[in-house]
Formats: C-alpha cells, structure tokens, sequence
C-alpha cells in the first residue's frame, strides 16, 4: 500500500487539531519534568524518553476506540498518557508510590492499565509482540470486533519474537495492528548496523502482512494511516504492519553519552520536531493563535505541576506489602 | 475404571473443554497428530480446529500468545511438546507470565495453564530427556504442578484451569503408557503433597516419572524389613511442607529422588527446607538420589545409569540405616 500523501492542508477542525497538538505538549513537557526530577534523584532505574516522537503515540492511538487493546514499549509514557492513563498516576509511578498506575511496582518501564486496555509497558525488546497476538486471539475467538494495536521499535524486528508474531498473526488473520516506530537507532545501533534488510515493510511483506510507512514527525500522516490501517484490521482483513518513520530527540536512556551519532544528525531532525511543524502549519492555516498556543503550553504545564505535587505526596506502599499480588488473593500462594 | 496416564490427560482436557468455551487448546501438533504423545487425539474431530489449534514451530510467539489469550479472558491450555522446547518460550513464561501481576500492581492476572513433557526413559538423547521442573520451581508467579498418578493426571488440569494465575504441568513421558486403576474421586486440590506409601523407617521424598521408581524401591526395603513412607510433592511450587515435615517428624530420616541434576536441584531445595526447619527431627543425615551430571545419553544403558532406579534409592536407604 501507498502512503498517504503528504497532507496539507491540516484536514481537521479546530477544535480536534487543537486537542492533538495539546496532546503533544503533555507528553513533551510532562517528560522534560521527568529529565528534571531524575536529575534530582526523585525518578530512578531507567527512564527512556519518547521526545521527539510525540507524533507517532498521538496520531495513532486518536484513531482508535476505547474497547481497543494497547501493547507498549519500554518507551511508553506518551502512549498511556495519550491513551488516558492520568499524569498523576504516571508520575507516581515513576517517583515508586503507591497511588501509581502500577503501584509502585513497575516504574518508568512498566505502566499498566486494566481501565484504558493498556497492556504495558514492556521492557523486553519484543516481548510485547506474542501478548498482542494473543490479546487479538482472544478478541477473534470470543467475537469482539477490537482492533489491538501493538507498538515496538525497528530494533525489535531483530528479534525472533517479530518473526514469529508475523506469522501468527498473518497465518490466523488475526486483528493485530503492528505499529513500529522507527527511531533508527537500536539503543546505539544504527538500522544499518543491525539489519540486512532495511526495509522494514518488506519485511512485514515477507509475511503476507500488509504495510505502509509513514512520516512519524507528522502528526497528521500518522493519523490518517493509522485510521486506514485500523480499519482493514477492524474490517477483519488480518494483520497491518504500520511503519512510523521518527526520531528520538534524546539520549536512549539517562545513562547513555550518545556516542554512536553525529549531534548535526540530530539537529537536522529536530527541525522536524512534531510540535513546531504541526502548530507552525495550524497558525498558517488559521486554525490556531499563538495566545491560542500559550494557553496550551500554559495547561499542560499546569497539569505537569500538578502530577509531581500529587506525586510527591503520595504514600509509599507498605514494605507488609511486598508479596501482594504475587499470586491473586484467595487462591493459594 | 482401568486407564492410561495419557487417556486421564485427554479426558481431563475434553471435560475442560466440554464444560467451558473460554478453554482451548493449542500447540505443535495437538490437532491433526493427535499429539506429540497422542494427548489430544480426536479432540480435533470434536471441538473443531479453532479450540485444537496446531501451531507452527513458535514456541516464544505460541506461548507469548497463550498469555496474551488469557489475559483477553479466555482459559487457554498450551502444550509444549518437551521441557527442552520450553526453554525457547522461557522469556515469556519468566519475564511476562510469572511477572504481569505484580509489576502491574494486581490488575492483570493470568489465567493460562502450560503442559509439558518431561524426563528421561526413551532413549531421546541431550535434546529431548532433561528435566527442568527446578527451573520453573525456581520462579515466583507461577504453580507447578507433576502428576505421577493416572488420578493426578485426570484431577489436576481442573484446579490448574480454575487458577486465576500461571500453572505449568510436567507430565513425565515415561508416565503416559502407565495404567492404573481411576477411582471415581479423582477430584484433587493443586496445594498439597499426598503421602503414597506409609512409614516409619524412612520418609522417601520424589516427584513426577520417579514415583514408580521410589514406589518399587520402597516394596524391595519392606521385603528386607525396612519400612519407607513414600512423599510424592505433586505440587513442585509452592512446596508443601507442612505434609514433609509432619513425615520427617514421624521418620527422622529422608532421602529424595529426583531424576533433575543433582546441582541446585529440586532435591537441593527439598532438603534444605528440612535442614531449615525440621533439623532436630533428623536422626541421620539427609540424603538424595538425582540424576547423573551429564547431558542424558542414547544408548539405553548409558541413559539407565544416568538416572535414578530403584536399585539406587534402595542402597541409599540401606547406606542412611547402615542396613
């Protein structure tokens, strides 16, 4: 399949463009707070950020419905916060409180959510692969017309977990949306590096999968394909491989000094940063005022502040509580 | 009524599925084979392709999928055709599995049951014979479970299913041709130990294809006046020692049989449990009985004398007692 053409005008009303790049702004500003609070040691373990990439989490899951299934990455703070996980439980998830999303328990790597369909939060390159699978299987057998829509990066396509959910999901004709977001960067390895073949959808070709890529930067490209690609696969067509072509910003984790590219690679693409091209082109076209943008700016801000007050006041869980959930309560331990 | 260990495992698994549609059936040739040990013969013929769902050779994605199922609400049963072959889908069972309910902070359980073969016996070699059941016991998050009766075999699937969280069931191959006589009250619980002898000279603690083994051993010290209480752990996670204890108590000398290796064993686990809590029980030292530390052989008498027999467990016993 063709991408969509490139897409101006900006094909929506105000009011929904304004609520996409207020989307974006959440996730941009509620991560550089976390930058922030690791510094001050008050988030810990790994934290990999999803700057630059805001497009991708955005554009796709505004294009699907609530009943959908959700399987992330380690990588994953945009899609729960987009996905309607609140940024006070995120945030007290990543501070290791009890009132976060996880309790506490997973971090950064491990946001979960049973109310928004928000499987995780994987921290196993690929290990998200087979549950969606899986979680589609389930929709297939028991006659739910649900789309799940699996992210991952082109790193995981290395993995024999890629491969083996492909055939599954083609072989079944499973409602499987693989969404993979292309940062191009494995960690600190370029796609070149790792992969013989490059093209990432001839790969899902290969598999009888059809696949499209599309401009990750754009938060418009990656809606519109993700409502095509959604559909074929709530059409009952079988799987779609999704391509989002994107860059991270940032260093992989904070632990990382970014020695594998070049910092003019990186510059080149922040001039395709999601956030100033979509709201640059929403000006252009009337459909958004630079008062307009402050005040956006201003909320998410608001509510980034917000997170961390109720993060910081927030209870830690009880050491008493440590075996809890290991098993269900009630069946024997 | 007299039956194979493996007719209890198909009836068991055609009673699942006749009595809920949330459970099915997948894996490497459950369908049209009827099973890499014929578990599944005819089921296909009776629940359709979609509840006995062959799988292509995936272990990692068939298995990831059986969780993924699960957690969909549906009550997957996923054979894996050896212990062996699991060790492809161990990042799914370990990290995924046995994690998702904890690290998500209790709202994702997963209600998924995973059969396997296990063991030595059928001149399989290095890649077909091991047993790993200590690795999985290892793991917080998941039940394993070793039927070693025709009894358990059929009983024990129920339990394993109702469970709102991981089981993994090991069926020993050399258990599937065993027969026996299946008492109407084959109905069991998945927490508890089952004493299948009784003792008072000895408490002999096995699991799995080695309970005939020990079972055998224990009618050879009774004939030279040694009187063995015979333990089978039927439940290898979590352990049941309130049933070991009480026998070692009784006793005040174990030995256990366990065809695993003999380093960081189940055995190890068993009798340092013992060690830990039932020390000034003990009248003699511990004693274990496990398989040979070598990958497990071809020819027939290599692989016999890598694994415990009776003879074995009966100079043990008479090495413990100096009888």
């Amino acid at each position: 399949m063709i991408a969509p053409p490139p897409s101006a005008p900006v094909p929506w009303e105000q009011d929904f463009a304004q609520k996409l790049l207020f989307d974006m702004l959440r996730i941009r500003r509620m991560e550089e707070k976390c930058a922030e609070l690791y510094g001050e040691q008050k988030i810990r373990g790994f934290l990999h950020l999803y700057i630059g990439e805001e497009a991708c989490a955005v554009g796709a899951l505004h294009a699907l419905e609530p009943d959908d299934s959700v399987v992330a990455t380690y990588r994953e703070h945009g899609h729960a916060l987009v996905r309607g996980v609140s940024m006070n439980s995120i945030m007290a998830e990543m501070f290791g409180k009890v009132a976060g999303c996880s309790r506490g328990r997973g971090g950064s790597m491990h946001l979960f959510d049973a109310a928004t369909r928000f499987y995780g939060g994987n921290a196993i390159v690929g290990g998200g692969l087979p549950l969606a699978v899986g979680l589609a299987l389930a929709d297939r057998m028991l006659s739910r017309p649900h789309v799940t829509v699996c992210f991952f990066g082109e790193g995981a396509m290395a993995e024999g977990a890629f491969h083996e959910s492909m055939n599954l999901a083609a072989l079944w004709q499973l409602p499987v949306l693989f969404c993979c977001e292309n940062n191009l960067y494995a960690m600190g390895t370029a796609l070149a590096r790792s992969e013989a073949q490059t093209d990432l959808c001839a790969k899902a070709a290969s598999y009888c999968v059809p696949a499209m890529k599309a401009d990750g930067m754009d938060v418009v490209a990656v809606h519109k394909a993700t409502r095509l690609a959604a559909q074929h696969v709530r059409d009952g067509l079988g799987p779609f491989f999704l391509e989002l072509q994107t860059f991270r910003f940032r260093a992989h984790s904070m632990f990382d000094p970014e020695l594998y590219r070049d910092k003019a690679e990186v510059e080149a693409w922040k001039q395709r940063g999601p956030l100033h091209t979509f709201s640059a082109r929403l000006k252009a076209e009337g459909k958004l005022t630079e008062e307009a943008f402050l005040a956006l700016d201003a909320r998410a801000n608001a509510e980034v502040q917000a997170a961390v007050a109720f993060a910081e006041a927030a209870e830690w869980e009880p050491e008493a509580d440590l075996l809890k959930d290991v098993h269900t309560a009630g069946a024997a331990s | 009524m007299k039956m194979s260990y493996r007719e209890a495992i198909r009836q068991a698994m055609h009673e699942a599925l006749a009595a809920d549609p949330r459970v099915f059936l997948m894996g490497e040739d459950v369908g049209k084979y009827g099973g890499a040990y014929a578990c599944s013969k005819g089921l296909l013929e009776v629940f359709g392709p979609e509840r006995i769902r062959d799988t292509p050779l995936s272990e990692l994605g068939f298995v990831g999928a059986g969780i993924g199922a699960a957690l969909g609400g549906l009550r997957p049963i996923v054979e894996v055709m050896t212990v062996n072959f699991s060790l492809l889908a161990l990042d799914q069972i370990v990290n995924t599995a046995a994690a998702l309910r904890h690290m998500s902070g209790g709202q994702f359980s997963v209600p998924l049951v995973i059969r396997m073969a296990t063991g030595a016996g059928r001149q399989l070699a290095a890649q077909h014979s091991h047993s790993l059941e200590n690795w999985y016991a290892h793991i917080p998050g998941i039940k394993v479970l070793a039927p070693a009766t025709i009894a358990d075999a059929r009983g024990m699937l129920a339990p394993a299913l109702a469970d709102p969280d991981p089981v993994v069931i090991f069926e020993h191959a050399q258990l599937y041709n065993l027969e026996g006589e299946l008492s109407e009250d084959f109905r069991c619980d998945i927490t508890s130990a089952a004493v299948r002898r009784e003792g008072t000279a000895v408490t002999l603690i096995t699991y799995g294809g080695s309970l005939p083994k020990t079972l055998a051993a224990a009618e050879e010290l009774a004939g030279a006046g040694i009187d063995a209480e015979v333990i089978d752990l039927r439940v290898l996670r979590p352990l049941d020692t309130t049933t070991l204890f009480a026998s070692v108590k009784k006793t005040h000398r174990a030995v256990v049989v366990d065809e695993g290796w003999k380093s960081g064993s189940l055995a190890a686990e068993v009798m340092a449990r013992i060690a830990e809590e039932a020390f000034f029980e003990l009248d003699a030292p511990l004693k274990r009985v496990c398989g040979a530390e070598v990958p497990i052989p071809y020819a027939k008498h290599m692989e016999a004398a890598a694994l415990p027999q009776a003879p074995k467990i009966v100079a043990a016993v008479r090495e413990l007692l100096g009888k």
